[in-house]
């Protein structure tokens, strides 16, 4: 081995650090040529663009992805908003400006002096709002007397427009302005303050393919602010267009009829999970947000008692009522607790123990099997089915339903709902579960919750034979020039592990539902379609005890806050079905008098409208032949 | 054992030159975070000054015990500091996108400042057994590959580009100033000359975009590239005597960005002109001979070495940082030694300069024996 230690010495090092002198002197030489440059070569030419500021960044905002609907048709755009500010560097004489620009807005000059001094932070060359969205005529008469308004801007920023107001509100949503803390999440990259971003609905969950990015201009300015020259521009990317699969027919069908009623009405294409409608009421103006709410307008919102934030397709829990009888007799079915030939007496009421379980029909069904059972919603029939299958293996086949867990719909803050078993009851409240529980359970009351979306969803996989899918909005996301980028394609969420034999014979009681002779939803028949679907009512908690102890029964003297909802799940065509719906309307009542002509006249507009498709594709070869005939008629004459 | 010589030798002009350059900087800074009337910033100037006087203390530290002892700590230095980056990645603070900072009660630490300095003395230590004159080959090269890359590997994720290709720089200048071997140096400028195109070649568009973007920041006119417009615009028009105290305008209005850290030359030059941005290069460019001065005065490799070593650290920061606010470097966060506001970075520096002093009064210890 070498010893290296003798080898290299402070001479050796010496010559190594003259090298490195002169690489140091070199590299100042560099920096003191480029100091002498700037400053003294160029120095005037810069002087000259610094007293100005002249050099200024000018941002292009993009605009936000338009929303159309499954045909097509444009249901969001984006209109010009005018916002007025106010350059304190270039407006000068300031007082004279500001009393003219009052003029031209009328609004007082004390108004506009005041929104100046509010705004002490911002840097002289920035411009200071005065006022957003001033109107086209308010531009027109500052754009005029420009001349006369040193300093005034106008800055045009595109902003939302609902087409039509109070529409598809909760499924679309509205757009907020962007808070601080959203800012420095880093989550929206290219967002800054001022900014809108989606606050609800699809605004929100898609926000990131709606969003466009940002573009800008490197500009020079005169010394009244005017842009002389633009020096280099990056193009604002505009934001992805989305094509959701609700049909607007049938969202302003569904919207009309639940007109002056709380509740919620959803639609899906039971074959992919496509949402055709979903309708929350009361609902709220989209187009009242572009301004902005007043503190006043937001609390007015906010505690309404009928809660119009709240999206009930999928953040409404009600208990499910006799709808959840399907679950109920599909368990039973399966468990093999009944078949088709089980018959129980309905007197009017099931006991057990001490206790006394009603039917709510008083007098009785008399002998019932499970297609009566359905067809005429048996309380007492689906007691003992409840008794003998037990909480826990009923809350296997609700869980198996998509029931007590979110759908997974791509929409913000969905519910989960509740499906109790003995061992949630144990954990939650420390008591053991109670078999009489069990039976208030198979008829869909107690502790159940489920969303209007799990119900349709549910009543969705008894229609195409055992497929739950999770529910899509989008149909497709495109770019602005028409690339598509995303479709919706359907996702199963689970299979239903049930025999052909348990849902035919389901489908075909729920097929009595409406069809049968004593069906609870006969009143909801439909000519030419055949529609299969399950009524239910349920009890609104706090009148359950004392109604049900104290025997006051007169309805009309109960408080409409106090009135059961009405339910009502349904597929067309029994045979073939197209589309699944489930209503719910709060304090409706009977699931039979108020949902179910709600979900008739959804189905109805929809699987003829389905039909006038087919047919106008059919007729279109026929018609020519048609016209070809009379051409053919008028020659010979 | 107080050696009377110790202060015989100590090296008052290096406290001269570093006191001038603090205060340079601390005036600077006033501007900078004054102008423009927002009041928040002030709270920045106290802070420094308070750095300052951490950075004193430190200081002091690295020069009262001989150089010999910092050698003789040097694994623990660098396992320490490599673990503080280790840390960053898992607990630091995540500002901007990324995870700089680690916070240690009321201040905060920014572990890969500390970083250069430990790569350095370790370095030094390597080089200053295994260097020849007939250069190191690649053998002799591994260990120091492994020593650069543990902690720029660490840096590069967190991510700080800019810091990692300033200990790169560094620990080349010191690799180079060891000197390697004629024929091992060709093999690595060729290898670095094919691969270059290679790498190219495999990366995605983005990638490729966000390279040319940091070589030529025009590309990015709305960012980067206006930044250096206004930085430029803000140094010309300092011309000959500048503007004046405080009457910088496009320090004012906030035109630059930054102005207080990694632009603030921007704001000396415009307020000061050509004879302040002048006086302060001649005030940096006497800091480093003078630091190549200690390394040639003193007698010892690995005092050599350990001051080359900080001295580049300074130097290459000066000129990355300096030559990107003129327009001809990239755009990388790098701070002006002593000027710009950032105690990490003041406190590193006066590690630095406490180094160096460490090397210059001990210079004794092999004169005469």
């Amino acid at each position: 081995m070498k010893n290296y230690l003798n080898t290299v010495n402070s001479d050796w090092f010496s010559q190594r650090i003259t090298g490195v002198i002169l690489c140091i002197t070199v590299a100042f030489s560099v920096l003191f040529v480029r100091v002498f440059y700037l400053q003294i070569i160029e120095g005037e030419t810069y002087r000259r663009l610094s007293e100005n500021n002249s050099i200024r960044l000018q941002s292009v905002d993009a605009p936000r992805g338009l929303i159309f609907d499954a045909n097509r048709s444009l249901l969001v755009d984006n209109r010009p908003s005018f916002d007025l500010g106010i350059i304190l560097k270039d407006a000068k004489p300031l007082e004279e400006t500001v009393d003219k620009l009052a003029g031209y807005l009328d609004i007082p000059a004390t108004e506009i002096t005041t929104k100046i001094k509010a705004a002490r932070g911002v840097p002289s060359y920035k411009p200071i709002f005065i006022k957003r969205d001033i109107g086209r005529n308010a531009m027109a008469a500052v754009e005029v007397h420009k001349f006369d308004l040193p300093g005034v801007t106008i800055n045009i920023r595109p902003v939302r427009h609902y087409i039509s107001s109070m529409h598809a509100s909760h499924l679309i949503g509205y757009l907020g302005e962007i808070n601080s803390d959203e800012l420095e999440s880093g989550d929206y990259v290219g967002c800054r303050g001022g900014d809108y971003i989606g606050r609800f609905g699809i605004e929100k969950s898609y926000e990131d393919m709606l969003r466009g990015k940002r573009g800008g201009r490197q500009v020079e300015v005169n010394v009244r602010g005017q842009v002389v020259r633009v020096m280099k521009t990056v193009d604002a990317l505009p934001g992805r267009n989305l094509f959701l699969t609700v049909d607007t027919s049938l969202q302003k069908l569904a919207e009309s009829l639940m007109t002056d009623k709380v509740g919620a009405v959803v639609a899906m294409d039971p074959d992919n999970g496509h949402i055709l409608a979903m309708v929350s009421n009361p609902m709220f103006d989209q187009n009242a947000f572009v301004s902005g709410l007043s503190h006043d307008e937001w609390n007015a919102l906010l505690s309404n008692p009928d809660h119009p934030m709240t999206n009930k397709v999928l953040q409404g829990e009600y208990p499910p009522a006799s709808t959840y009888k399907i679950v109920t007799a599909i368990a039973g079915l399966e468990e093999a607790v009944i078949d088709e030939e089980t018959i129980f007496n309905c007197p009017g009421y099931y006991v057990l123990g001490n206790r006394v379980f009603r039917c709510w029909k008083r007098g009785g069904h008399g002998k019932v099997d499970i297609h009566r059972a359905i067809a005429e919603s048996c309380d007492v029939y689906f007691y003992q089915v409840g008794e003998a299958v037990g909480v826990d293996r009923l809350a296997h086949y609700a869980t198996a339903f998509g029931l007590g867990s979110p759908t997974g719909i791509n929409l913000d803050n969905e519910a989960s709902g509740l499906i109790p078993t003995s061992q949630w009851k144990r954990k939650r409240l420390g008591e053991p579960w109670q078999k009489g529980e069990t039976l208030t359970i198979a008829i869909g009351q107690g502790f159940n919750l489920t969303t209007p979306l799990q119900m349709s969803s549910l009543v969705a996989a008894i229609a195409n034979g055992g497929t739950l899918y999770r529910p899509v909005i989008v149909g497709s996301v495109e770019t602005a020039d028409g690339n598509v980028l995303q479709t919706g394609s359907p996702h199963v969420s689970g299979r239903l592990n049930i025999s052909e034999k348990s849902l035919a014979i389901v489908r075909k009681g729920l097929w009595a539902v409406v069809n049968g002779k004593r069906g609870t939803a006969r009143g909801s028949r439909l000519k030419g379609i055949e529609m299969s679907g399950k009524t239910g009512t349920a009890q609104v908690v706090a009148i359950k005890e004392p109604d049900r102890e104290g025997g006051q029964t007169d309805k009309k003297e109960v408080e409409h806050r106090f009135k059961d909802h009405a339910w009502f799940v349904a597929y067309a065509p029994s045979a073939d079905p197209t589309i699944a719906v489930a209503v719910i309307v709060e304090h409706g009542e009977h699931g039979s008098s108020t949902a179910a002509p709600i979900a008739k006249a959804v189905i109805q507009l929809y699987i003829e409208k389905k039909e006038g498709e087919y047919q106008a594709g059919q007729s279109a070869g026929s018609g020519e032949l048609l016209s070809q005939m009379e051409g053919r008629i008028a020659n010979n004459e | 054992m107080f050696d009377r010589r110790l202060v015989q030798y100590f090296d008052w002009g290096l406290l001269g030159l570093v006191t001038l350059l603090s205060v340079f900087g601390l005036v600077t800074l006033y501007s900078a975070v004054t102008a423009g009337g927002t009041s928040p910033h002030h709270a920045l100037y106290v802070k420094q000054f308070m750095w300052y006087g951490v950075g004193f203390v430190a200081m002091i530290f690295s020069f009262l015990f001989s150089y010999k002892t910092i050698e003789k700590w040097a694994d623990v230095i660098y396992i320490g500091c490599n673990s503080l980056l280790v840390a960053v990645l898992i607990f630091g603070k995540l500002a901007g996108g990324s995870k700089r900072w680690l916070i240690l009660g009321p201040i905060s630490v920014q572990p890969s400042e500390i970083a250069k300095v430990a790569v350095i003395i370790i370095l030094a230590r390597y080089y200053s057994k295994f260097a020849s004159d007939r250069g190191l080959t690649i053998k002799g090269l591994v260990n120091p590959l492994i020593y650069i890359l543990i902690p720029c590997l660490l840096i590069v994720n967190q991510p700080d580009l800019g810091t990692a290709m300033v200990i790169m720089l560094i620990a080349a200048t010191m690799t180079i100033f060891v000197k390697i071997e004629r024929r091992t140096l060709i093999g690595i400028i060729t290898t670095g000359m094919v691969s270059i195109p290679l790498v190219w070649f495999f990366l995605k568009g983005y990638q490729k975009e966000r390279i040319l973007t940091f070589l030529d920041p025009g590309r990015d006119p709305l960012g980067a590239g206006y930044h250096i417009i206004q930085s430029k615009i803000a140094i010309g028009s300092g011309m000959i005597a500048g503007k004046g105290f405080l009457k910088g305008t496009q320090n004012a209005l906030s035109f630059l960005p930054e102005q207080h850290t990694d632009f603030i030359f921007s704001v000396l030059a415009e307020e000061w002109g050509f004879l302040g941005s002048a006086a302060l290069l001649i005030l940096f460019l006497l800091l480093i001979l003078w630091g190549l001065n200690i390394a040639h005065g003193c007698r010892d490799n690995f005092g050599t070495i350990l001051s080359v070593g900080v001295t580049a650290l300074i130097a290459w920061q000066v000129l990355i940082n300096i030559g990107m606010v003129m327009g001809l470097m990239p755009v990388v966060g790098v701070p002006l030694p002593f000027v710009s506001y950032g105690g990490s970075s003041i406190v590193t520096m006066m590690v630095c300069i406490g180094i160096l002093m460490n090397v210059s009064m001990r210079r004794f210890l092999f004169e005469k024996g």
